[in-house]
């Protein structure tokens, strides 16, 4: 089958003829892919910057399908079932899962506990196959897999898998309250979203970060927001400090991660270097603008290791910080509601279709940030027919 | 494209899910008793362990699932099974691993070239769509590499006269 091939930092190919996927645990299914998203998170593996990603392994954690095989325990779905399927593989039984963490499974990953099972993400998060192929491997298919509602456009579906709940949940995490004034640093995708989703929590103001001007265009016409290029402003947090009346804002949302610009000295200590566990520049900015007693909410991908970040500030500011990865499982029924009475309409973001064939351009046009890009999504030809 | 303040009310579905006790300010904690029994859950059936898979000496096995897309071998993966002696925090687990990523490429190069192929780079580094969308960077990065290359030649060059 033909599927995405890491051959190295920023080198991937078209694979022709990685073997099949096959059923290995009772409750495998087999899904021919019909939409796979390259992700923000996915640059992190792109440029060779996540421990233990292989050559010869296959990303994509952002995929639907049609199921084509099941093991002899999946009996919530059947052959020819079209679904969503969530990017945390998650066992549905151990301690974490029972509280409805999914994202944190116990049972999914065996090279790490920090991080639960995640397809497509290099062997820190389980050495799983991704979706950026013709056919994938979902284990656990009792328990993420969800059925597409009837009438819900792929493009909608296929953000499902990631991209809104994961917004949706930083906005949940930072736990805002009626009329609180919400900072979010990083204009991709998820960024976005989390502006939006900010709003159905009674958010305020919303103030967003960038760098690059056609995302902070789309995010204000998107998400009704404010946003700024901080490449214009001298320091982020001293302007977030003047927006709000020398106090800071109630919540602010880390939506980047280890690749984060704005900081020369965080870029060459953890892009460059990779002395630190990724560039935490956004995270910076979020615990320095944060209101006192205010709350910092992470959903940028950061390494296990360690990180230079302002820890005595959260600490004297009394921050409460949270961070996840997002539990897909128990947000798609809320999703999957707001898309259909329209309150999210998040096939919107995606910006580009690119055939599988063309996934090494994909990605660059995506890592670039050429042609205008906020989200890429692949086709294998398999569902072009 | 200018900001303007937001009228938040007109926002579709503004307000919908607030929640006032959703403050994690506050202690918030959704568990039961049962959950300080530790390791003590209904695991799900073994996936037959058939192929070399490392587990986190944080863990106490082999979780009940797990990928099978590359088992460790050659040198990189060597420098991997060593990696796994030590603790996911650890920088003598991390930095084993960071290397041999770089180790594998290089594998991976040989491998290609073992098989009869040699490695497409202008391909696989997807400079098609950098020269149809940013040529002047493209240029300009060719340049920069094509400068180191001749620097470094000409260092070897004076070098090997000394
Ligand atoms: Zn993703
Ligand atoms: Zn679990």
């Amino acid at each position: 089958m033909l599927a995405m091939n890491y051959r190295g930092p920023q080198r991937i190919r078209l694979d022709r003829n990685k073997p099949m996927p096959e059923i290995l645990h009772p409750q495998d299914a087999i899904v021919r892919v019909t939409r796979a998203c390259i992700c923000g998170s996915d640059l992190h593996l792109y440029n060779g910057n996540v421990p233990d990603t292989r050559v010869g392994e296959t990303f994509g954690h952002e995929f639907i399908g049609v199921v084509e095989e099941i093991g002899s325990d999946v009996h919530k779905l059947k052959v020819g079932d079209q679904v969503i399927v969530p990017f945390n593989i998650a066992c549905g039984e151990c301690t974490f899962c029972k509280q409805e963490l999914y994202g944190n499974c116990h049972e999914a990953n065996p090279q790490a506990t920090a991080v639960g099972g995640i397809f497509g993400y290099s062997h820190m998060a389980g050495g799983y196959n991704g979706g950026q192929a013709e056919y994938v491997r979902v284990p656990y298919a009792n328990v993420g897999p969800m059925v597409i509602p009837s009438g819900m456009h792929p493009d909608d579906a296929v953000m499902l898998t990631d991209v809104v709940p994961t917004g949706y949940q930083a906005a949940e995490m930072g736990g805002i309250q009626k009329g609180d004034t919400v900072a979010v640093f990083g204009a991709g995708p998820v960024g976005i979203m989390a502006a939006k989703c900010a709003w159905l929590f009674g958010a305020g103001r919303v103030i967003v970060f960038d760098q690059e001007e056609y995302r902070l265009d789309f995010v204000r016409n998107y998400a009704q927001c404010e946003a700024y290029n901080f490449r214009s402003i001298e320091d982020p947090v001293v302007f977030m400090k003047k927006q709000t009346d020398s106090l800071g804002a109630d919540v602010c949302i880390d939506a980047v991660g280890a690749e984060a610009a704005g900081s020369k000295f965080q870029t060459i200590t953890g892009r460059k270097t990779l002395m630190q566990a990724g560039s935490a520049t956004a995270l910076q900015w979020a615990i320095n603008s944060a209101k006192k007693g205010g709350i910092v909410s992470v959903v940028g991908v950061y390494g296990p290791t360690g990180n230079m970040i302002p820890i005595g500030n959260a600490l004297n500011k009394g921050l409460t910080i949270r961070g996840n990865q997002a539990s897909v499982k128990r947000l798609l029924p809320k999703m999957i509601e707001h898309v259909q009475s329209g309150v999210l309409n998040p096939k919107a973001l995606i910006t580009h279709h690119f055939p599988l064939e063309e996934v090494a351009d994909a990605y660059r046009i995506f890592s670039d940030k050429l042609d205008n890009c906020i989200k890429p999504v692949l086709i294998p030809p398999s569902a072009r027919m | 494209m200018e900001n303007r303040p937001v009228d938040y009310n007109l926002i579709n579905g503004w307000g919908i899910d607030a929640d006032p006790k959703n403050d994690p300010t506050y202690p918030m904690r959704k568990r039961s008793a049962d959950d300080h029994e530790g390791y003590s859950w209904n695991r799900p059936q073994q996936q037959p362990i058939d192929v070399e898979v490392l587990h986190s000496i944080e863990r106490p096995n082999v979780t009940a699932v797990f990928g099978t897309s590359k088992p460790p071998s050659g040198l990189s993966g060597k420098l991997r099974r060593h990696a796994f002696k030590y603790g996911e925090g650890s920088f003598a687990h991390w930095i084993p691993l960071i290397v041999a990523d770089r180790v594998d490429v290089v594998e991976g190069i040989i491998d290609d070239i073992k098989s009869g192929s040699f490695p497409n780079i202008w391909k696989e580094r997807g400079m098609n769509a950098q020269w149809k969308y940013d040529k002047a960077g493209l240029l300009k990065s060719l340049a920069i590499g094509a400068a180191i290359t001749t620097a470094a030649v000409m260092l070897i060059k004076n070098k090997s006269r000394d």
